[in-house]
């Protein structure tokens, strides 16, 4: 639908999870093959689910995250356009043979002849006490994988437009929500049909200093640190990947060109993560554009502990951000 | 239910297909004719074709690394197949996906997977969105006796039975996985048995009589499509080759030469097929002639490999997407 179209509908104030639910709401209303699968997921989404879609089209499952996971597979290439929902994303890797080995692969690997329509749908807790295994940021693990999408808006009109186009994507798509982000609010479409496209970035925040690209729950210190900044004339872009894999490097390296200064800040450790990715992507394809080198802000590589001490220095901050772009000018 | 007259032909037609394919195909292996690994079905074609043949066309099935068989049994046209082995652009799988993963959809197939047991979730999956969709497809999971010991075996089977999804659970129960005994890995041996643990039917069946296959299986399939939910069937047969051809085992055998020796001269299901339908009526001649027919097929199938093209190095990102959203490769 158009810009123009969209912009004549409503918008509706809302948070980040409220447009989750809104977007899978409208999804199995539209399309009576999506179906939901997940533990204890009569309760998600305002809880009435299985009263309006019924038995057949809300699956709550027994904890089998590989069986269900695969079932899924199995159901998405035989007609159905499921959502899975595996709730916190450290439990994404008792999913993973079925994801990488089935998911990912099944469509190249039969020459074209079925496909994977399919959404996993993982939420990112971390800086909640958890501890490590409650508390993981996969995504760069994932985004090695060839023939998987990944997501992971910032906004609620985002991921509003991104979760609706990853159910209408026919191939596999990993959205990976964050809760740091779950009560951000904007104005969201109340059209139906207003998509935000798979593999393309988002200027959040339009600037000729220095650019810097945040990730999923890193956006929220990032623009703190951006408009702080701004008090002291210093002018910061933010972008939003929005979409993980593909990279939009595009816009990416369109923005480096123009300020000559990268940092991307991300929650993931520090390792292989998708800064690293990026990082050296502008490297490759953009050197002559960088004033100075690359800075990338990370968890580091260490298990999320406990403490709420220890676990608090993990994450970068708004200060940790001001700080870096600062020794960048 | 058992066979009719013309489906005794056909099962006939289709284990001969198997037979010769995978006799010629280990000879092109061992020739270098066919890259990567080879793991012939030969000696478990009554489980293969006794099953496959209990099924609609319009039903589905997962299978394994061991995979020739599979769309063979299901009536797939061998030239798809013999092309795929060959790594060639008119494979069944363009090329992509080789031995273990001969899936030829056209005849239902959504996966043959090499992740043992990793076709279990999968065929669980196309029984639950069978129900969903309000249709009464059923589908056929083959999987070994390794497999049972997956996590997802168990997890599968317990779904399947909680909710009655229409999936009929075949193990092909050969003794051995790789070089592994069943007695070796498996602390319940009665693998039909372990059905009960999921409250659902377990049957075990000779699986080197193709009718008595057929008649299980088939009577799981009815109550499959009936709403009354899933059986696990195990089909106890034996494989006459090798794991996969050229397999060098170091030390002496896994398996005692005597019991290999005694299946090859007195449990071959397609020789004990042949006096089933001698007695059922079928002459020498016309027996004769189904297996002219067979090896025809598949001298056919090596001929249309030969001749067909290597796949385009240009095409290496066809069919990684449905959606392509970037340019590949980058």
């Amino acid at each position: 639908m158009s810009a123009e179209k969209s912009s004549a509908a409503l918008h509706v104030r809302m948070s980040y999870l409220d447009a989750i639910v809104q977007a899978q709401v409208e999804e199995m209303e539209r399309d009576e093959r999506v179906i939901m699968m997940g533990e204890d997921i009569a309760i998600y989404g305002s809880g009435d689910l299985v009263e309006r879609f019924g038995p057949k089209r809300i699956w709550a499952m027994p904890i089998s995250e590989g069986g269900f996971t695969g079932m899924g597979i199995g159901a998405a290439i035989t007609g159905l356009r499921p959502i899975i929902d595996l709730s916190i994303a450290s439990f994404l890797y008792l999913a993973s043979d079925q994801i990488i080995n089935q998911a990912a692969k099944l469509r190249y690997m039969t020459g074209g002849q079925i496909m994977v329509p399919i959404v996993f749908r993982v939420c990112m807790y971390y800086g909640e006490a958890l501890a490590a295994q409650h508390s993981d940021r996969p995504y760069p693990l994932f985004m090695n994988v060839p023939g998987l999408k990944i997501i992971s808006p910032t906004s609620a009109s985002d991921a509003k437009g991104l979760l609706k186009s990853a159910v209408r994507d026919d191939d596999p798509v990993i959205f990976f929500e964050d809760t740091k982000l779950w009560t951000v609010r904007d104005d969201v479409s109340s059209d139906r049909d207003h998509l935000v496209p798979i593999g393309k970035a988002h200027i959040k925040r339009v600037g000729s200093d220095v650019t810097v690209i945040a990730i999923a729950g890193a956006m929220r210190p990032t623009l703190e640190a951006a408009n702080a900044l701004a008090q002291e004339n210093i002018s910061v872009e933010v972008v939003d990947p929005r979409t993980l894999k593909p990279l939009d490097m595009e816009t990416i390296i369109g923005s480096v060109a123009k300020t000559g200064r990268l940092v991307v800040v991300e929650n993931a450790h520090r390792v292989a993560g998708a800064s690293a990715e990026i990082v050296a992507n502008v490297c490759q394809e953009s050197f002559e554009s960088l004033k100075k080198p690359c800075v990338r802000l990370t968890a580091p590589d260490v298990h999320v502990p406990f403490s709420p001490t220890l676990e608090k220095t993990l994450y970068p901050q708004r200060d940790d951000i001001i700080a870096a772009v600062k020794k960048l000018l | 239910m058992t066979f009719t007259h013309a489906q005794q032909r056909e099962a006939y037609v289709r284990m001969l297909r198997i037979r010769k394919f995978e006799e010629e195909g280990s000879r092109l292996y061992t020739a270098g004719q066919i890259p990567g690994a080879y793991h012939a079905s030969i000696g478990q074609e009554a489980t293969i074709v006794g099953a496959c043949m209990a099924l609609r066309d319009d039903d589905a099935m997962t299978g394994t690394h061991r995979s020739h068989g599979h769309p063979i049994g299901k009536g797939a046209d061998l030239r798809g197949l013999m092309a795929e082995l060959m790594g060639k652009n008119t494979g069944i799988c363009k090329g992509r996906g080789g031995s273990m993963h001969l899936a030829d959809n056209g005849v239902g197939i959504i996966s043959e997977s090499a992740i043992v047991g990793g076709g279990i979730p999968l065929a669980t999956g196309v029984g639950l969105s069978a129900k969903v969709r309000g249709t009464d497809q059923v589908c056929l999971c083959f999987f070994g006796d390794g497999a049972v010991n997956q996590g997802t075996f168990h997890e599968c089977l317990n779904m399947a039975s909680l909710w009655k999804l229409p999936v009929i659970y075949l193990c092909e129960n050969n003794g051995y996985a790789i070089t592994t005994s069943l007695a070796s890995s498996h602390a319940q041996r009665n693998i039909a048995k372990r059905a009960e643990c999921y409250a659902m039917p377990g049957i075990t069946v000779d699986g080197q009589d193709v009718t008595a296959v057929y008649e299980v299986t088939r009577n799981a399939v009815l109550c499959a499509r009936h709403g009354e939910g899933p059986t696990l069937i195990e089909a106890r047969t034996y494989r006459f080759d090798e794991h996969q051809v050229g397999l060098s085992v170091p030390g002496p055998s896994y398996r005692p030469a005597e019991e290999v020796e005694e299946y090859k001269a007195h449990r071959d299901p397609i020789t004990l097929f042949s006096h089933a339908l001698s007695s059922a009526g079928f002459s020498n001649e016309e027996l004769r002639a189904i297996e002219g027919e067979a090896s025809a097929a598949v001298r056919e199938a090596v001929r249309f490999g030969e001749e067909s093209p290597l796949p385009d190095p240009a095409s290496l990102y066809d069919y990684l997407y449905s959606n392509p959203v970037s340019k590949p490769g980058t």
